[in-house]
């Protein structure tokens, strides 16, 4: 018979992998918050494949795409929101890099340049709805049009409001570090996701 | 999050850190111990599935006779609509979520599940839906059936059926943060010594589970929104009048809900994996076929979906490939099934209530399966679409299976979840009435839809009453199966007797802390004396002080030829009692059982 030794306070983290039993066994889990993040994300995508399918079918049926007497879509405008959201993706990782560097002022800045960005990608969605000449139940087209648009944009409104969080935490000093920014991690992941989809979307709905 | 995960259990230890020291008002707060809320989720489930049953019943009442005069049609329409959408979305599915949340952190030696505070917010989705979906019959509730066909869901009961998108959106929503929660769990918050081929076939079932809710559930909620789009803002995705297709809903539709049955069959077959070797004292037969069946399982689910539409108009060579695809999933599910009774083959069996319902599974979910087999192929499905016979399938596979399988995890789990026994003798009691009634229920079925007697009527042909009158019989039976079970639960909660750390003898690491589980569930990083099947090969000190003597008896009985197996030199194992013991090596014992010796005498 022996006693077990007392509980290593290291161990009592609710995941192992900073615990030095771990280490001497030579094994990392990944980290679960980013896989959380991840699977979650290809989960939501799998809304925006759906309803990107149920628009294929809808185009491969139809004997003429768009469907007579939708008026002819204006490039313009979209075109310049897709290079703006873009390049906000840049943008949101220089944040991440400012962090990764200790530097939270550089980061809240970089963060503030995609807010407005993302804003003015809105605001663009915004302007060009109100100036569309179909409405909601003009035709199929239209229909499909709006409610993926709709869609994306509920999206990157939240992604607007999550980094609006990460700001707000970001006003106490040393909340986010070189060591801990995982929040600033998962917004610029989800960020890339929106952005992703939009290039998809934007393909379908307005090139193509 | 372990901050605040840190604060939350320190919350815990102010009110007490033994469970017996719970409060049960502390089943009724936003907890975040994930024992507490797989047993939230497994007791709010249920009530919706006595909820789901009394509309069964309702639904029987009504047919018993050929006329609707019981409740009017339009009433009917609502009752098997809700039905459905009760036992499918606020049972199986949530119910299989319930286990696996109380299951698999103690399994894999996790201290709680990765999310925690995810964990509680999927759970408190569950009830708001549910309230708000029987509130739908306030305002007229959905008429369209579960699957809520186009246009037909578009014109009848505008208002419940919006009700009824939003509740399911809400239980999707549930289901996904669930999955995600245990995908995450399994692959990252394993005990350092346990491998993926080292987990409870459990674990590996909920991996196949997750998998398909992640990728399935989406194309449900897009498909929910669209048709949203439809009743409330005059759009036309659905609506032929529109140039809109029912059929591009369908297909939205069915990707979700043909994976949606494997989802809710998936976790039974790990209880299952679970159950039948403990109780026939045998390592499990075909662990990594068993693993890697529910994976197959997994991805042939996600591409066979079109074989709920043979009739909507799909094209021949579309209706062979999903056929054929259809009919192939009979392979790996084959798999699953003799792995199950080479398991049981042999072993020395112990009929207690969790074992007769696993293999009362068995036995039902063969036949639904093999109905299965017979629906896929076209011919026979373009007769019977839409009869009774789908019935009689659909209630094969997810009361014969799901539901089968949840009491048999009940009867299992229930010592570890509450520290009490069960009742042994009105556990078969309810076995036996849940199984006669259920036969009597559903096998009738099958005859009235080979006849022709087609599913959500209200009034059918006077030449089916006899039939119909035997199916309501079985169905009262089986509104009666389940009080002697709701009152063994509640009776063996309160006075049952004391249950022990591990009253099965089972070598998972569940068992091997108290029952019920402290709230961090282990003192310390549990070590892994022995795979989780090794029955018959106990090196574990609570069971292999009684087992290395039996064994040594049976060496010593045993007169013939020697095919022992070397017990390895155990490692110290850290266990609830604090103390480890090492088991001397021992030579060459015996291990042998009925089967062993008649092979030797062959």
């Amino acid at each position: 018979m022996q006693q077990i030794p007392a509980i290593d306070p290291a161990k009592t983290e609710l995941n192992y992998h900073h615990s030095a039993e771990v280490e001497a066994h030579g094994e990392e889990h990944p980290d679960h918050r980013m896989l959380g993040i991840l699977v979650f994300l290809g989960s939501e995508g799998m809304i925006f494949m759906g309803m990107f399918a149920a628009y294929l079918i809808y185009r491969a049926m139809a004997p003429m795409w768009p469907p007579e007497g939708t008026p002819d879509r204006e490039l313009l405008l979209p075109g310049i929101n897709t290079v703006i959201l873009i390049a906000s993706s840049f943008v949101i990782h220089n944040a991440d890099t400012a962090i990764k560097k200790n530097d939270a002022a550089g980061m809240r800045n970089w963060l503030l340049v995609t807010i407005a960005m993302g804003a003015v990608f809105l605001f663009g969605q915004v302007y060009e709805y109100t100036h569309l000449e179909f409405g909601l139940t003009t035709n199929l087209y239209a229909s499909c049009f709006y409610v993926l648009t709709a869609f994306h944009g509920l999206h990157v409104t939240f992604g607007v409001i999550l980094m609006a969080g990460v700001v707000w935490r970001s006003r106490t000093e040393g909340h986010y570090s070189s060591e801990h920014h995982f929040g600033i991690e998962a917004t610029e992941i989800y960020w890339h996701f929106v952005d992703v989809i939009w290039i998809v979307l934007f393909l379908l709905l307005y090139v193509l | 999050m372990t901050q605040a995960q840190f604060q939350e259990t320190a919350n815990i230890e102010a009110r007490g850190t033994e469970p017996a020291d719970r409060h049960w008002r502390d089943y009724f707060t936003f907890n975040t111990d994930h024992k507490v809320i797989g047993i939230q989720y497994l007791v709010t489930t249920f009530g919706f599935y006595l909820i789901g049953g009394v509309l069964a019943t309702l639904v029987r009442t009504e047919l018993a006779t050929p006329d609707s005069d019981f409740v009017t049609p339009e009433l009917y329409n609502s009752l098997f609509t809700v039905h459905a959408t009760v036992m499918i979305f606020l049972w199986i599915v949530p119910a299989g979520a319930g286990f696996a949340n109380f299951l698999i952190p103690l399994m894999i030696g996790a201290k709680d599940m990765a999310f925690p505070r995810l964990n509680a917010l999927a759970f408190w989705m569950i009830p708001v839906a549910g309230v708000l979906l029987l509130s739908s019959f306030l305002v007229g509730a959905p008429q369209a059936g579960w699957t809520s066909y186009p246009p037909l869901s578009l014109v009848t009961a505008q208002m419940g059926e919006e009700i009824w998108i939003l509740s399911v959106l809400f239980l999707g929503t549930s289901s996904i943060l669930g999955a995600v929660n245990f995908a995450v769990t399994i692959f990252t918050m394993r005990v350092p010594s346990m491998s993926l081929n080292e987990m409870p076939l459990f674990c590996w079932a909920m991996i196949a589970t997750s998998a398909l809710t992640l990728v399935a559930t989406p194309v449900l909620a897009a498909a929910l929104i669209l048709l949203s789009f439809d009743l409330l803002a005059g759009t036309a995705f659905f609506n032929p009048t529109g140039n809109g297709d029912p059929v591009v809903y369908q297909h939205l539709f069915w990707f979700y809900s043909h994976p949606a049955v494997y989802i809710m069959i998936m976790p039974f077959f790990g209880v299952i994996s679970e159950i039948l070797p403990i109780h026939s004292r045998k390592p499990i037969f075909g662990y990594l076929a068993i693993a890697y069946s529910s994976l197959a399982i997994s991805f042939l689910g996600l591409i066979v979906w079109a074989h709920h539409m043979f009739t909507s108009g799909t094209p021949g060579w579309l209706r062979m490939f999903f056929m054929i695809t259809t009919m192939i999933i009979a392979v790996p599910t084959g798999i699953k099934i003799f792995s199950w009774l080479a398991t049981i083959w042999g072993g020395k069996l112990r009929l207690v209530s969790a074992m007769l319902f696993g293999m009362g599974f068995i036995s039902t979910f063969l036949l639904g399966g093999i109905t299965g087999i017979m629906v896929a192929s076209v011919p026979f499905d373009i007769h019977v679409h839409d009869t009774y016979f789908i019935v009689a399938h659909l209630h094969y596979v997810l009361f014969g299976g799901s539901v089968f399988g949840i009491y048999a995890a009940f009867y299992h789990w229930f010592p570890k979840m509450t520290g009490r026994m069960l009742n042994e003798f009105w556990g078969r009691v309810h076995f036996g009435l849940t199984y006669i009634g259920f036969t009597v229920t559903f096998l009738p079925m099958h005859a009235l839809g080979m006849q022709g007697m087609p599913r959500r009527v209200a009034m059918y042909d006077p030449k089916f009453t006899t039939i119909n009158v035997i199916c309501t019989i079985g169905a009262y039976m089986l509104a009666v199966s389940t009080i002697p079970f709701i009152v063994n639960v509640i009776w063996s909660w309160r006075y049952g007797p004391k249950a022990g750390d591990n009253p099965w003898e089972a070598l998972t690491l569940e068992w091997m802390t108290t029952s019920p589980p402290p709230i961090e569930n282990f003192e310390g990083i549990p070590v892994l004396a022995t795979g989780p099947y090794d029955y018959g090969m106990e090196k574990i000190q609570n069971t292999g002080e009684r087992l290395k003597l039996m064994l040594r008896e049976n060496a010593i009985a045993s007169s013939g030829q020697k095919r022992g197996i070397p017990i390895a030199e155990a490692q110290a194992s850290t266990f609830f009692s604090g103390t480890a013991t090492l088991v001397e090596p021992e030579s060459e014992i015996n291990v042998d059982s009925p089967a062993d010796e008649r092979q030797d005498s062959n």
